[in-house]
């Protein structure tokens, strides 16, 4: 080890990290450290000078390990790898202090802390560069079959650019048909064409591509794999109708008797039977029995649907089926929920009937919605004559959601349109500020004011229908305080919409859990960079698109599925991915076969061998957790790349200045005694 | 914590369970009683400060309130019970500020205490509304097995006042619904009551009738709209505003609302089986003797149950 040559380089990030950290003291500091042949700071390493500057010294000095202190290795870990790698050096012999996000950020108002806190990160990694050995990366080849979860607007944009560039497809969808939120629409914003009309060519292209293989009603499991060699569970609900038979003529559903409210498709303001379709353009055309519903799975009598199918297509005995895909990359576009809006109670949702969620008003301003496009009150009759909308409903409130839902001030603009041509009747919208950011958005709001649409600026208290005043008698009454004018006010009306917010779905944390991907604190799926990286996720090969991964309007949410399907593709056309070559390893020889390590391991990736009565890792299937080798009692399985050695040096390095001779002594641990 | 201590509590009526709501105190003991909960009351209690004190010197009324909270302590006390919502919002405010502004408030009224020999370690105990305990430490399921006279027919309008939702609570803000559960475990109806937790108008009866009448009228009119038989609260102020100055409000609106307000402590004896006088019912001003009549009275009106629901009407969301 002592003839070991290494470099260090101090990043300043700009004022990034030189604003706080001493960044020249710390590299003429580092210069002295043992084996340290040469130590210098740079402005920015990342910058192609930085980076030459590194290859030239490994050339000129001869070095044979690298120490870059800068930002986090999630960040430029690759880039001082191919750095090092141009220059002739193994890029594992590199090693990364993160002397930003861990020093500078972290002790902004601390500069001295700072600079010792750097120093003992470089020391530390100074002592584990030492211990690290070369290592090749693995090479594993891409399948070519991409998995898409979600049959909402982005994530079939994403398998449709796919499937059209030749490679073949599975979207996987959890509901009966495909279309998400965008097909409860009537209208879109801000130009005010069909959502129907523009979606429903796009869903009929998915049913019939070549390339894509449509699973409905059905859910992801299990994810096994990495990148390019995914496995993945996917179970096909069972929908008691022989697709093949089935022609969807709606015989069906109009002999069954059981009636129930839709919460989905028609968002609780209509009617579905207990077999359906959710909507008449759904894809695929076949239904569903919702054996919750189902008076014969309920009650044992009725077999309507059967009785009256001319093809013979029910079939009550249909088991949910389990499906294994191999797919090589994961598109995520599992959309969102709407907030429910009776957490708010004092608006009044669910206990005055007059007041309806944005969703409900989707549904009724569609023309083939509950009312068939008339807008009414609860009673199904009534025309409103004055309609109150309410902006950030759970959203930009810290009591739900801080953020902003994004789309709610052009929907209710929408609305706004909506209401004035069908009925003429006089609509407030109550927001707090308006954010009409996008291309002839801002135009819309123009328009609507031009229209005659009311604006009132300020978040509303609540909503009741206890009158005080002449003319509130039998009316809602909006109490909100006008914050242009400076007043509270109290405004009658006979319906009220609240925009609820856009939230992460119910289940989010679980599916980010099942695909190995986080989220946000908002529960959001998270992209790998929130500016240069928005699609892609920290696991190689999942990526994400829509509304999961934070609110946005169809514009948006079309454009990230089809830069997911970039992504996609160019992982495809690379033919194979480099693999970490970080694996745990177990010398076989002194392994006991005690086969603690096989049930620990989450990935499965060890295999007991019967005949040698030792476990062995599969390399395909380690991620490098480090589990087994925590647990090993023999102490047999070594973590390539962090080593026991490669561990210990580095926190005797991070101790440096803990002990007078700058050396940690440390002793085997001693079995403690049970209690 | 008050499970270790068997339902055990130091007790602060303040001076309104004394006089004007004399029956809140009567019913609180016996409903206490009956659910094995003791209450310890604080030995030489003073005085909260009620709004006004806090208004013109804040020092010496939250000094006077931290006596009691040091006389409680002493007496070994973990928790504090105050049924009217004043005290408990004086007693708690306290509480938390001689904590959290140790120089400005907790360390001047240690210096005061200091004088009578006293000294409060903030935090030492903590302070509850009545209702709090009696939903949470005693639970509505307790509270059911005890209910022997269920008070079925009779519809209910909850009003919780402005005070006792206004600290940080587990219960909602604007729409509490911890008594309307509590009204319901005793049988009764709990009609809905969008002003439920409005103000009463506090002492303003005392500065501006038209104010204070205005504020009462609209309370009125919302329970009467939604055709509750009765207002139950749990705050003195609350009561005696809604109760004492109904007839006023009617003679200023000309209106006849005829609608008794009770504590929900004389519900709870009811329901367990005491009798009217034992809970202090006839002390109101505005007689309850024909709105408890209807309790067990079969007659649930067939008009109030929706009519509108014709084949055209649209579906309610559920509610939960």
């Amino acid at each position: 080890m002592a003839e070991e040559r290494v470099g260090v380089y101090v990043c300043h990030c700009g004022h990034n990290i030189a604003g706080t950290v001493d960044v020249e003291q710390v590299a003429q500091w580092a210069a002295e450290l043992p084996n340290v042949v040469i130590a210098r700071d740079y402005k920015f390493m990342c910058s192609s000078l930085g980076q030459e500057l590194v290859e030239q010294d490994i050339r000129e000095y001869g070095l044979t390990r690298v120490v870059v202190a800068a930002c986090s290795p999630h960040m430029h870990e690759p880039t001082f790898r191919r750095a090092c790698e141009r220059a002739g050096l193994n890029p594992y012999l590199m090693e990364m202090a993160n002397i930003r996000e861990h020093a500078s950020w972290v002790h902004q108002h601390s500069a001295e802390s700072a600079t010792d806190k750097a120093k003992a990160l470089i020391s530390g990694a100074v002592r584990r560069v030492l211990e690290l050995e070369p290592l090749e990366p693995f090479r594993a080849p891409i399948k070519e079959t991409t998995l898409v979860v979600g049959g909402g607007i982005a994530g079939i944009n994403a398998a449709l650019e796919i499937a059209n560039s030749g490679h073949p497809v599975i979207l996987v969808e959890r509901e009966p048909s495909i279309g998400g939120h965008m097909a409860q629409f009537d209208k879109t914003f801000p130009t005010l064409d069909c959502a129907a009309c523009i979606l429903t060519p796009k869903m009929f292209d998915v049913g019939n591509h070549p390339n894509i293989t449509l699973l409905t009603y059905s859910e992801v499991e299990q994810v096994d794999g990495y990148v390019g060699n995914f496995t993945v569970r996917v179970r096909k609900k069972a929908r008691k109708v022989d697709t093949s038979l089935c022609t969807g003529c709606g015989e069906c559903w109009e002999r069954c008797p059981a009636k129930v409210v839709d919460t989905v498709y028609e968002a609780g303001l209509g009617y579905r039977t207990a077999v359906y379709r959710p909507f008449p353009q759904a894809v695929p055309k076949y239904p569903v029995i919702d054996v919750e519903t189902c008076i014969y799975f309920q009650k044992g009598t009725c077999k309507a649907c059967q009785k009256f199918c001319p093809t013979g297509a029910i079939n009550f005995e249909q088991e949910d089926e389990t499906i294994i895909i191999e797919a090589g990359n994961i598109v995520l576009a599992t959309g969102y929920d709407l907030f429910d809006a009776r957490r708010i109670p004092q608006y009044g949702y669910g206990r005055l009937a007059n007041v309806f969620s944005n969703l409900e008003f989707e549904r009724m301003t569609n023309a083939s919605g509950p009312t068939g496009g008339k807008i009414v009150l609860r009673d199904g009759v009534t025309e409103p004559q004055t309609i109150a909308i309410v902006h950030c409903v759970g959203s930009r409130d810290k009591n739900y959601n801080v953020y902003c839902s994004a789309v709610c001030c052009m929907a209710a603009l929408k609305f706004g349109h909506l209401v004035k041509e069908k009925t003429g009747a006089e609509v407030y919208s109550f927001y707090i500020d308006m954010r009409t950011i996008a291309k002839n958005y801002e135009e819309f709001y123009l328009r609507l004011l031009d229209e005659g649409m009311h604006f009132v600026r300020g978040r509303v208290a609540e909503i009741t229908d206890a009158a005080r005043r002449p003319g509130e008698e039998g009316k809602l009454i909006v109490q909100v305080e006008d914050t242009l004018v400076g007043k509270q006010r109290r405004i009658p009306v006979d319906m009220v919409v609240l925009m609820g917010a856009i939230e992460p779905r119910h289940d989010a944390a679980e599916v980010a859990h099942r695909f190995g991907i986080g989220c946000s604190d908002a529960g959001f799926f998270t992209e790998r960079h929130p500016k240069l990286d928005p699609v892609a996720t920290m696991t190689d090969g999942v990526f994400i698109a829509g509304c999961c991964q934070g609110p946005k309007d169809i514009p948006e949410s079309v454009g990230m599925g089809a830069a997911a399907a970039a992504r996609v593709l160019s992982l495809i056309s690379q033919g194979e991915v480099e693999i970490e070559p970080v694996r745990a390893h177990i010398n076989e020889e002194r392994c006991s076969g005690c086969r603690i390590c096989n049930n620990l391991c989450p990935y499965s990736a060890i295999d007991y061998i019967e005949d040698l009565g030792v476990s062995r890792v599969n390399p395909a299937l380690c991620k490098g957790c480090g589990t087994c080798v925590a647990a090993c009692p023999s102490q047999v399985i070594e973590g390539q790349h962090f080593t026991f050695d490669a561990i210990m040096s580095q926190i005797e390095g991070l101790l440096w200045d803990r002990r007078g001779d700058g050396h940690v002594t440390y002793v085997e641990s001693e079995p403690v005694e049970a209690a | 914590m008050s499970q270790t201590n068997g339902h055990s509590y130091a007790y602060y009526p303040g001076c309104s369970l004394q006089a004007t709501a004399h029956a809140y105190d009567l019913s609180t003991k016996r409903v206490a009683d009956i659910l094995g909960m003791q209450l310890q009351e604080v030995d030489d209690w003073n005085c909260c400060g009620a709004t006004e004190y806090f208004s013109i010197m804040s020092l010496p009324a939250y000094s006077l309130v931290a006596r009691n909270l040091a006389l409680a302590a002493n007496q070994g006390a973990q928790e504090l019970v105050a049924p009217c919502s004043a005290c408990y919002l004086n007693l708690r405010k306290t509480n938390d500020y001689m904590g959290k502004y140790r120089s400005k408030v907790g360390d001047p009224v240690n210096e005061a205490l200091a004088a009578g020999g006293l000294h409060y370690t903030p935090g030492t105990v903590s302070v509850r509304h009545l209702l709090d305990v009696l939903v949470t430490d005693i639970g509505y399921d307790a509270i059911a097995a005890k209910v022997t006279y269920p008070l079925k027919g009779l519809r209910i309008a909850p009003y919780y006042g402005c005070l006792i939702v206004r600290p940080d609570t587990q219960y909602n803000p604007e729409y509490p619904t911890h008594l309307d559960e509590l009204m319901r475990v005793l049988g009764a109806t709990v009609v809905d009551f969008p002003l439920k937790a409005h103000c009463c108008g506090g002492h303003m009866t005392q500065i501006s009738e038209e104010v204070a009448y205005e504020l009462i009228r609209r309370i009125l009119h919302n329970a009467a709209e939604y055709e509750a038989d009765l207002i139950v609260t749990l705050c003195p102020m609350c009561q005696l505003n809604l109760d004492a100055y109904q007839p006023q409000a009617n003679r200023m609106f000309g209106t006849s609302y005829n609608l008794p307000v009770l504590f929900f402590t004389q519900l709870m004896g009811l329901a367990f089986g005491l009798d009217a006088k034992d809970v202090g019912i006839g002390s109101e001003i505005v007689s309850a003797r024909n709105a408890l009549a209807k309790i067990g009275r079969e007659e649930e009106p067939a008009e109030r149950t929706p009519t509108r629901r014709d084949k055209k009407a649209l579906p309610m969301p559920p509610m939960p």
